[in-house]
């Protein structure tokens, strides 16, 4: 082929780049592995995650739930994941109907009446959740309000801080571990948005109803994010209670744990402000012989077209995993999804009683919850975990002191139907042998 | 038809409503062990007020066969790289690997909670280390993030970093005067979306009549200390390399400002040039392009952000690190075992967290996995195959298509429509003709500089009989163009739908399904 086209050498095919740029030696990678090379060294390097293989309660925005098989099924087909972004609708029939059934099934879930094909993650979704909020409000006050993820926090403060947005922070009630008395005084006529989580990062659920009525009372929205997407089918969606803006992590629907991504994100709003939003949106569109089909649409929002003005600068979505949570809602379907969320409500009050139970242990916060709660040792809490992990095996959930110095001696602990009765009660036993032995004591 | 077509043939292909028409009350799909804690009422638990009262009415109710029969029935109105060429300019769709998705399936992985202590996770720490060398050595920039979840949030993060540099550099006052983002009229309309949510404003240089960015424009717009820096695609997205690249970095330096450059159109240069030894200051890569990560039908992608080490401590964190215990000295075996790897949070300069956790992990081991089954010296041949293909199609066409640049073209080469359209054939149904030859039509109307632009990439994944097949298709449509002009406008022919009133959709966008009694659409 090089001959063909009048060249001698491959070296010549690079001639537009000046020959001091051009790299005189071999790239310093390793040399070329074959199938049985490459995945002994993957095999070893798994080998060294023990955390893993272990029985697990560690949630915090990413959550361990059954998937069923028939999702990796479809999802490995190739006609799927080896397809790019639909810009051809014609060959593109397939991916294009997916999402439009995605689109639907957030909106059922989250009780509004628009959503996207879906953003990188839950916490880039909160974060132009907050874009959109200026951009619908023409405010620039932001209120985020209690216990929220504190990496979304993060991510939502590198976002606004050079978009002119204010972002203040309400802080949560010691004792319910709910929205406390601040936000009243903070909410002002300014107040472009309240953002809230719930269940919120300690697992509790918040009033989405009096947050929504206090928010529109000031002429704000109201932003509501879902790390645990399970919960949904078993609360009152975010919609429901009045929330102008939905965004929630999809990971929960089918998706693996994979050290925290590729996960999806989910993104919702009302009917009025859909060219306001994100990402991208399929809709339903027609041949000349009236055949229904699906085409992005109101791409006139997007940076190919836009370009600085456009309303944000995502350009994929995350098209496979959307898939994969289809996948899931529709395997799992209405009843499954309820059954779901149940068992994990009552296999959490389970292990709340039975820990609550041990000398020395409380959980500090009363508010009502879902699937997760905070409890507070009565030795510091990741010493306390890492000795479970060693001595029983067990994670047994997640230190707080790697978000809240002021919480030596607190951790999260999540449950999910994966986690059965017997798993719970070695936890249990696990929590009051460790604490029960001397040198482990600290004052708390 | 009356053409020759080689590549494909008609096939059944089966109708499928949405899965909330085929939806019957009652019908399950799943199975899960009973309770096995003792059972109450939800109502102790959580009040009433906090409850769903909808019962998830309208969530679908099928057979797990149901599922199973709607997925692979609609799968197969895809068109997907195992199919063939998809010849996306600019998107590089080359081939996945399956072996790549079976390392990123291994249970020590696929199972590993990011939250897992440093203790638990050493080995996936260690995959993401190892990436971030090898992206080093390849771009020859050596502070790398895989944090950005795709390419524009890999752009976003680097013009971030750009802005956080000379804020400190400069100090807040001076730097204020520092808003403005040069990018070229020909870069991909992710790059002024990035800089605008940056707090940049834009100001768009011209390219020259040969492709190439315009040096004495450039010039001029460096001139008053405005400029924070130039967001430039090399090879641009004509195909084409920026040989002045040097100079073009040298200016913007001299202005006080940086130069980020796209790496969307890497595949063009790996192994056999360096963007770091270009001058060029920080960089995003597409995991998903280059590397070969499945695009999923849109995602997701994993757009890490390459610089020097004069921007490196504004990366965002945590930085996974490696602490070798041994002292410093040739890497021995017995000094590798005793490394272990960490969070780094410790950069008081970081421009913060662009995402929960470490990125999309998943797209990070396909990526190394990539890298070591090619091996150094196979990076460097995808690379000369990719090119090769270019040229050899840029050569192939050139009788029956206008290329409007003469120069060679790297991984890449755009046409338009120039001779067709006095027909009245345009670019849009070229591409839709292509369709029923069997190929993904290339991108079309991009960049927006050219008029009726077609750009073409075939990548390295594509044999010489096929890009044959290619090329005597697009020929064909040549002719089609002027001997039958109709086959071509009402192309495609041989798909289940044919082409869609996109502008009705978008009048009144009805963006997901609704029961029929409650259906209306969109009031927006």
């Amino acid at each position: 082929m090089l001959r063909q086209i009048g060249l001698n050498s491959a070296e010549e095919l690079f001639e537009s780049i000046p020959k001091e740029l051009r790299l005189a030696r071999n790239l310093n990678t390793p040399a070329a592995l074959s199938e049985i090379e490459l995945l002994a060294g993957f095999e070893r390097l798994a080998a060294r995650n023990p955390g893993a293989g272990r029985s697990s309660f560690l949630g915090a925005g990413a959550y361990q739930h059954y998937i069923p098989t028939v999702v990796d099924h479809i999802v490995s087909r190739s006609e799927f994941f080896t397809a790019y972004t639909p810009y051809q609708p014609e060959i593109s029939q397939g991916t294009l109907q997916v999402i439009f059934e995605f689109q639907t099934l957030v909106c059922q879930l989250t009780g509004m009446e628009v959503a996207n094909a879906s953003m990188y993650d839950g916490s880039t979704a909160l974060a132009e959740a907050v874009l959109m909020a200026e951009r619908v409000t023409r405010k620039s006050k932001v209120i985020a309000c209690g216990a929220i993820h504190p990496e979304y926090l993060e991510v939502v403060n590198t976002y606004v801080q050079h978009a002119g947005i204010e972002l203040i922070h309400a802080d949560f009630d010691r004792g319910t571990g709910q929205i406390s008395g601040a936000l009243a005084e903070l909410l002002d006529d300014k107040t472009a948005a309240i953002v809230v989580q719930s269940p919120n990062f300690f697992g509790c659920i918040e009033d989405l109803t009096s947050l929504a009525e206090q928010a529109h009372a000031v002429g704000a929205l109201l932003i509501v994010a879902v790390t645990e997407a399970i919960s949904l089918g078993l609360l009152k969606s975010p919609g429901a209670c009045g929330a102008d803006i939905v965004v929630a992590e999809g990971q929960s629907f089918g998706v693996p744990l994979s050290f925290g991504g590729p996960y999806v994100g989910l993104f919702a709003t009302r009917e009025k402000h859909a060219r306001q939003i994100p990402g991208r949106l399929v809709g339903e569109a027609y041949d000349k012989q009236g055949r229904r089909g699906f085409v992005l649409t109101l791409a006139t929002r997007e940076q190919h077209i836009r370009r600085e003005k456009a309303t944000s600068n995502i350009c994929t979505n995350e098209g496979l995993i959307a898939l994969a949570a289809t996948v899931y809602l529709e395997t799992m379907g209405r009843r499954g999804l309820q059954e779901v969320a149940r068992q994990c409500a009552l296999k959490t009050a389970y292990a709340a009683k039975r820990i609550s139970e041990i000398n020395g242990f409380s959980i500090p916060f009363s508010g009502p919850r879902f699937n997760e709660f905070v409890v507070r040792a009565p030795v510091k809490a990741a010493e306390l975990l890492g000795r479970l992990a060693s001595e029983k095996n067990i994670t047994g959930g997640l230190a707080l002191s790697r978000y809240f110095a002021d919480r030596p001696n607190d951790f999260l602990v999540c449950v999910t139907e994966i986690n059965s009765r017997a798993e719970i009660d070695v936890l249990v036993d696990g929590l009051s042998g460790i604490s029960k032995h001397k040198d482990t004591k600290t004052p708390s | 038809m009356k053409s020759n077509i080689t590549k494909v043939t008609s096939h059944i292909s089966h109708n499928e409503a949405l899965i909330f028409e085929r939806s019957q009350t009652g019908r399950i799909g799943y199975r899960l062990p009973p309770l096995d804690v003792d059972e109450f009422p939800i109502d102790d638990l959580i009040p009433k007020e906090f409850q769903c009262d909808n019962d998830l009415e309208g969530l679908p109710e099928v057979s797990e066969v149901d599922v199973i029969r709607h997925f692979t029935r609609m799968s197969t109105w895809n068109y997907s790289i195992d199919l063939g060429m998809y010849p996306l300019g600019s998107c590089t769709m080359k081939y996945n690997s399956r072996l790549n998705e079976k390392v990123a399936r291994i249970p020590g992985f696929a199972n590993l909670h990011p939250l897992a202590s440093e203790n638990d996770a050493q080995g996936a720490l260690q995959v993401i280390y190892e990436l971030q060398e090898h992206l080093a050595e390849i771009t020859g920039l050596p502070g790398i993030s895989l944090q950005p979840a795709a390419g524009a949030h890999g752009e976003m993060t680097g013009v971030m970093i750009i802005r956080a540099f000379i804020d400190a550099r400069d100090g807040q006052a001076a730097s204020a005067q520092r808003r403005t983002m040069l990018i070229p009229d020909s870069a991909h309309g992710t790059n002024p979306a990035s800089a605008h949510l940056s707090g940049f404003s834009v100001k768009t240089i011209r390219s020259t009549p040969e492709g190439l960015t315009d040096l004495a424009h450039l010039r001029e717009l460096c001139v008053g200390g405005h400029v924070a820096g130039l967001m430039l695609t090399n090879p641009n997205t004509l195909g084409l390399f920026e040989k002045n690249i040097q100079e073009i970095c040298r200016i913007v330096h001299d202005a006080g400002g940086l130069v980020y450059m796209d790496g969307a159109n890497m595949n063009a240069l790996v192994g056999v040039a360096r963007p770091g030894d270009m001058g060029v200051d920080v960089i995003h890569l597409n995991l998903h392009k280059t590397f070969s990560t499945p695009h999923g039908g849109g995602g997701p992608g994993c757009g890490p952000c390459c610089c020097t080490k004069e921007l490196e401590p504004f990366l965002p964190v945590p930085r996974i690190v490696r602490s070798r215990s041994v002292s410093e000295g040739a890497p021995s075996e017995a000094a590798a075992k005793s490394d272990t790897y960490k969070l780094d949070f410790n950069y008081p300069q970081s421009i913060g967290r662009v995402k929960a956790f470490f990125g999309n992990y998943g797209m990070m081991l396909r990526a190394l996995a990539y890298i070591q089954t090619h091996g150094n010296d196979g990076l460097r041949e995808a690379t000369e195959a990719a090119v090769l293909n270019a040229r050899y199609i840029a050569q192939g066409l050139a009788g029956d298509y206008e290329k409007p640049f003469d120069a060679d073209p790297m991984h890449e080469v755009v046409f338009t429509d120039k001779r067709q359209t006095r027909k009245g054939v345009h670019t849009l149904d070229i591409a839709k003709r292509l369709i029923d030859y069997g190929f993904h039509p290339m991108t079309i109307y991009f960049p927006l500089i050219v008029s009726g632009a077609m750009l073409i990439e075939p990548t390295e994944s594509v044999g010489h009989q096929e890009l044959d097949q290619f090329i005597e298709a697009m020929s064909s449509i040549a002719r089609e163009a002027i001997e039958d002009p109709e086959l071509v406008l009402n192309a495609p022919h041989s798909t289940r739908i044919g082409r869609l009133d996109e502008a009705a959709a978008a009048r009144k966008p009805v963006l997901r399904w609704k029961p029929k009694q409650a259906a209306t659409t969109a009031q927006t």
